[in-house]
């Protein structure tokens, strides 16, 4: 019999779990302690649960953290770690060190569904989903966990296509008896997926990103099939409705293609589109896929289009490029071809 | 909270329809029907609900544009909320529908319209639509008995018909993938466009084939089911 995992539970959820054990209620509290904040990593060494108690809960669960099978390391500190998954894949997360910070780019599915143009996860195409446990694991087995400053779902998947694991995973990360970080230091990064998208606004106090990649409609079909069902006019509409808060944050992906999507055209129409919203544009340097006609823009023309939308009023950021030799940065995370062998 | 409403009262924007028909055409795999109350351009969708406590689906209308009735098809996922409710419907049931919507069109130009499994539904409507001169369909299935509709795709299409079988082997049945296929195809013509339907595997992979074939990546639009 595969033992569950108690990693990744919910205190809610442990707490029910315990009742059934004919455990006292508390025993959840402990659990959530000895899971989510000291460094253990068996049932046997939680310690403040009685042998009974440990024998009970062994026998149908194991502990449930799972250790990265390789680690990569760029010449600029980024790493990427690969974990393997219950479904006998790998997914992919990165750790990318910025000064005073530590930012983790963690994995919501193994591959993707969305197919999008210009990103390696998506020809990997879709593999299954995580459980919040294997999203959590992403941080908290690796060796930096206790210096992770900001969490981005920005690794291979779409988050909103798993929203109950990911809405799950933002849980342990925040509360209080979990890793208790600030929400706003979690960003999940999503293509638009309407009703998601409409959830996690509600249910969560995560910022939000949302990949843009071109204002106009057919453009972004073409790079991006899911506009077919979910045209970014609707997403936009959602996001302009919402109330965002003086803390919360919705930010803009764009990658920036060579001739494509780097026009004054395009800056205009970016302009016209996200009026009303406060929000920042992330532009992001392309990273060359096999099999892709795409072509990242030159660096002046990346600058040009910046100050384009700067003097529109929009506040842009280029997002550094980190990782890239050992193919972790943005859209380049893939594990199409491996399986787990035991 | 307010955002809350709003979204109970985007949900009452599905207004209730009955069911005129569902019928499982092969196994796991239903056409479900009601009454057509609005136009459509071939190649559009709708949501389908069964109550407004969970988010409704997209689905491709899979009936012509004259027709009284839309019909959509689906395949049952055991662990899915809506398909086993809506594989259980019966004529007279009530479901929740939106007005067709999207952008994934057809026209009366030359084209080549590649699916997988259950995305074949968007070319059928084309096809029930009067679209299917100078069309090449290519669908591909893992069995035999998941070539919907093939008769009458068959008789119409003739040899612009492709039927692509993984796993199992027919005289007539291209043995192999789709991408497996296109692969053996000679000529593939750039100025057409290709409308690429089903999974996203496919999708992506169908994509790269064609991009590497010369074909510009403007002329390739695809929808994937998710």
């Amino acid at each position: 019999m595969v033992k569950e995992a108690l990693f990744g539970k919910t205190l809610s959820e442990l707490q029910e779990l315990v009742l059934e054990m004919g455990l006292p209620k508390f025993t959840a509290k402990q659990l959530t302690d000895w899971l989510y904040k000291k460094e253990v990593s068996s049932i046997e060494e939680m310690t403040n649960l009685s042998k009974k108690a440990r024998e009970l809960l062994a026998e149908k669960y194991v502990f449930g953290l799972v250790d990265p099978t390789k680690v990569q390391e760029s010449t600029d500190g980024t790493k990427k770690y690969l974990f393997p998954t219950s479904n006998a894949k790998f997914i992919e997360t990165a750790m990318i060190p910025d000064r005073d910070r530590k930012t983790v780019c963690v994995s919501s599915q193994v591959g993707c569904k969305m197919g999008c143009l210009f990103c390696m996860t998506g020809k990997q195409g879709f593999q299954g989903q995580l459980t919040a446990g294997e999203i959590v694991n992403q941080i908290r087995n690796i060796p930096e966990w206790q210096e992770v400053t900001n969490i981005v779902y920005m690794g291979m998947g779409e988050p909103f296509d798993n929203l109950d694991e990911v809405l799950k995973s933002t849980e342990i990360m925040t509360a209080d008896w979990g890793f208790a970080m600030s929400p706003r230091r979690i960003t999940v990064s999503s293509i638009g997926i309407v009703p998601g998208l409409v959830r996690f606004l509600n249910e969560s106090e995560a910022h939000l990103a949302i990949s843009l990649h071109t204002p106009f409609h057919e453009e972004r079909q073409q790079l991006m099939p899911v506009e077919i069902a979910y045209p970014l006019e609707d997403v936009l509409q959602e996001i302009r409705d919402w109330d965002f808060g003086r803390q919360r944050r919705v930010s803009f992906e764009y990658i920036v293609f060579h001739e494509l999507n780097d026009t004054p055209a395009h800056v205009k129409e970016m302009a016209r589109l996200l009026d009303g919203i406060k929000c920042r544009i992330n532009l992001i340097r392309f990273h060359p896929i096999p099999n892709t006609p795409l072509k990242g823009t030159d660096e002046t023309t990346l600058v040009q289009f910046k100050e384009g939308l700067e003097a529109k009023g929009i506040t842009t950021t280029i997002r550094a490029s980190r990782g890239q030799d050992i193919y972790a940065a943005c859209g380049l995370l893939s594990t199409k071809t491996m399986v787990k062998k035991d | 909270m307010p955002k809350a409403e709003e979204y109970q009262k985007k949900a009452i924007e599905l207004y209730q329809e009955t069911v005129t028909g569902n019928e499982e055409i092969s196994p796991g795999v239903y056409l479900i029907s009601y009454k057509r109350k609005h136009d459509f351009i071939p190649g559009q969708v709708v949501k389908i609900g069964i109550d407004n406590t969970q988010a409704p689906r997209i689905y491709s209308i899979c009936s012509g544009n004259h027709e009284e009735e839309i019909r959509v098809l689906f395949n049952v996922k055991e662990d899915g909320y809506l398909t086993p409710k809506l594989a259980s419907l019966i004529p007279g049931d009530q479901l929740l529908v939106s007005k067709p919507y999207g952008s994934f069109l057809g026209t009366e130009a030359s084209a080549w319209w590649i699916a997988t499994g259950t995305g074949i539904a968007p070319f059928y409507c084309m096809f029930r639509s009067g679209q299917f001169e100078n069309k090449t369909l290519v669908h591909g299935v893992r069995h035999l008995n998941q070539f919907y509709f093939e008769d009458e795709l068959d008789w119409s299409l003739g040899k612009n018909y492709v039927r692509c079988c993984s796993q199992e082997q027919s005289c007539d049945v291209f043995p192999g993938r789709v991408t497996d296929y296109l692969k053996t195809v000679d000529h593939l013509p750039p100025k057409q466009r290709y409308y690429l339907c089903g999974k996203a595997l496919m999708v992506v992979e169908v994509r790269d084939l064609l991009i590497e074939r010369g074909i510009p990546y403007e002329n390739i639009i695809a929808e994937i089911y998710f």
